[in-house]
């Protein structure tokens, strides 16, 4: 994987990535690559490394090994600010929102809005109110009451508006841990969609998720992440939805999804 | 899911009732009514209704209130402060020592304690954000320091226990610059009796309530209380954020020691030490959750208030004020009780 590094200058990129937490090597020998405009999968199950893989390409962790590179310049993160100030916005699955917020004061956190000089340097409330509204609506995303508590809205429109909100600042690398695990299939299709959007209106996402039918719908390249290790690299061009599942589950597990799936119809 | 439909048909229509119901002050505002007609009626002096009465209570009111506002910014941002109370001492004490150990001139020595009362509120919070630890612990530390070093200091520089003669030189000529502190941090409005303290109560209410509602870092306030982990992954400065209502609570109570310093023109070692809880009891009544990320600065105001009636009232009415603190039990248990409900109803989704 190290041959095709950089040539072209990935918007993120990992070469042999490690990282040790004592003695537990939670990654190690990873490299991959985020081409702009597209959407990564990084597919893995429980304890595969997803979370520390989103980590380090969000500047929560520095890895032990290894190298990071955005537009192809080596780079270390030391706070996820730092990321976020290059362009790397991250929405965590359970963390990307606080829920007793209002929905505007959600979407503009960290980027309020302000006017005036100091000490006399007031949020721009009706305007963020009403551009909150609108952005929303722009990206398909209706809110009636931009005043409501976040944690009012339901679980896709939650990872809806955290995407929309990370879109809306700029963003040029757009993380997503799992948006659809906790969603139901409506509301996956929604966020998936976002996901979409976001890749044609210019941002290059990476997807991590261990659902491979949902990788396969919007994914352009797939990386297959198990116990630390990048397993496989795949392109929409050289793999099937089949084979992905198929890669994804593995050997004894194969029958039995295989059934499950068969079972569904 | 709403997005793909013009309207929402799962968003009721919201009344202006419910959303009156939704501010989170509105319990301690109807509980404020009840206590003030309860002791209007209890009254046996006929005072508590008329101005000197209202001056009296809004007097206890406000030294509380100009800290419990500043308690109910930290408990919206996640953190507790049980140094509050000891650091009115603290402050008086320094500024008092100062002035009469030291031959310092009054203001400068002011100047001096606010400085040191941020430098307290620094620390506190300096070591929560760094050690990751309950900031009940931490200042719970500070707390019992300070208190061992108010009475450890002041016996030391005075040989008693308190620090008197600020209004006047050794030599009993009167000490520059006190008239004009009195003036600022401890006169009254004649004929009515209305202190200054209470100017200083509702300003820093309306500044809080701003700083909340309309700045970048009220937002951050809420945001750091509410979740600091989402914060902190949207850019926000949760420790900056947390460092600095630390401070804002330390200096609040520095105001109160320096208001009660000019008021008494003496300071006792033991000052200010148990009202930490009154403030949190103001702050929680006003509708704070003590886990964070919800209330109001007009809460904490509105708890004060309640807390003030009650030390006056229970006078007025006649009763031996050793029920003062179990009308405040009672208060505070009621108060968090009907928010609780309140937020139920008319929340939803709320926590």
């Amino acid at each position: 994987m190290t041959e095709m590094a950089i040539n072209e200058p990935a918007a993120l990129a990992l070469e042999n990535v490690g990282k040790r937490f004592g003695s537990v090597i939670a990654l190690s020998d990873v490299s991959m690559r985020v081409p702009k405009n597209q959407v990564t999968c990084v597919l893995g199950d429980n304890g595969a490394g997803k979370s520390t893989l989103i980590k380090i390409l969000s500047g929560v962790h520095t890895p032990s090994e290894g190298e990071l590179f955005v537009n192809g310049q080596a780079t270390t993160f030391h706070s996820p600010r730092e990321a976020l100030d290059m362009g790397i916005a991250t929405v965590f699955q359970d963390l990307a929102t606080v829920p007793l917020m209002a929905v505007w004061r959600n979407f503009y956190l960290g980027n309020e809005p302000t006017r005036g000089v100091w000490p006399f340097k007031g949020l721009r409330t009706k305007y963020a109110k009403e551009s909150c509204k609108a952005e929303l609506a722009e990206m398909g995303i209706d809110i009636r009451d931009t005043e409501q508590p976040v944690g009012t809205l339901s679980g896709g429109e939650r990872q809806a508006v955290s995407i929309a909100r990370a879109v809306h600042f700029g963003a040029n690398v757009l993380i997503l841990d799992e948006p659809t695990s906790a969603l139901g299939v409506k509301q996956s299709g929604v966020v998936l969609k976002h996901i979409r959007n976001a890749a044609e209106s210019g941002v290059s996402v990476v997807f991590i998720t261990h659902n491979p039918h949902h990788a396969y719908l919007v994914g352009d390249n797939f990386y297959l992440l198990n116990r630390g290790q990048m397993m496989a690299e795949y392109t929409k061009d050289n793999v099937s939805r089949e084979e992905l599942v198929k890669a994804m589950a593995g050997g004894a597990e194969l029958d039995a999804l295989a059934h499950e799936l068969g079972a569904k119809g | 899911m709403s997005t793909a439909m013009a309207v929402d048909e799962r968003v009721n229509k919201v009344s202006p009732l419910t959303r009156i119901m939704r501010r989170p002050e509105i319990g301690a505002l109807m509980g404020a009514l009840v206590v003030y007609i309860f002791f209007a009626v209890a009254d046996q002096t006929g005072t508590f209704f008329s101005l000197d009465g209202t001056a009296r209570w809004t007097d206890v009111a406000s030294t509380y209130g100009i800290i419990a506002v500043a308690v109910a910014l930290l408990m919206i941002g996640g953190e507790f402060d049980l140094s509050s109370g000891v650091m009115i001492g603290s402050s008086g004490l320094f500024a008092g020592l100062l002035i009469t150990e030291y031959g310092l001139g009054v203001w400068p020595s002011i100047l001096l304690t606010f400085v040191f009362a941020a430098g307290i509120g620094f620390t506190n919070g300096w070591l929560v954000v760094t050690t990751g630890l309950p900031s009940f612990i931490v200042t719970l530390a500070m707390f019992f320091s300070l208190r061992g070093i108010n009475l450890g200091v002041t016996k030391l520089l005075t040989d008693t226990v308190r620090v008197a003669g600020v209004d006047e030189n050794p030599d009993g000529t009167p000490r520059a610059g006190y008239e004009s502190a009195k003036a600022v941090f401890a006169s009254d409005f004649s004929p009515y009796s209305f202190r200054i303290a209470v100017v200083w109560w509702l300003a820093l209410t309306v500044v809080a309530t701003l700083v909340l509602t309309r700045t970048r870092f009220g937002n951050w306030i809420y945001a750091v209380g509410g979740d600091a982990n989402a914060a902190r992954n949207v850019g926000v400065p949760v420790r900056r954020t947390k460092i600095m209502l630390f401070m804002y609570v330390s200096m609040s109570s520095c105001l109160v020691g320096i208001i009660s310093l000019m008021r008494l023109k003496s300071m006792q070692a033991g000052q200010g030490v148990t009202q930490e809880f009154i403030f949190i009891i103001a702050a929680v009544v006003g509708g704070c959750l003590l886990t964070g990320g919800y209330g109001s600065a007009i809460g904490g105001t509105i708890g004060a208030a309640i807390i003030g009636m009650a030390f006056i009232g229970i006078a007025y009415a006649q009763w031996n004020t050793d029920w003062t603190w179990l009308f405040l039990g009672l208060i505070l248990f009621v108060a968090v009780l009907t928010n609780s409900l309140i937020r139920r109803r008319f929340q939803g989704a709320r926590k």
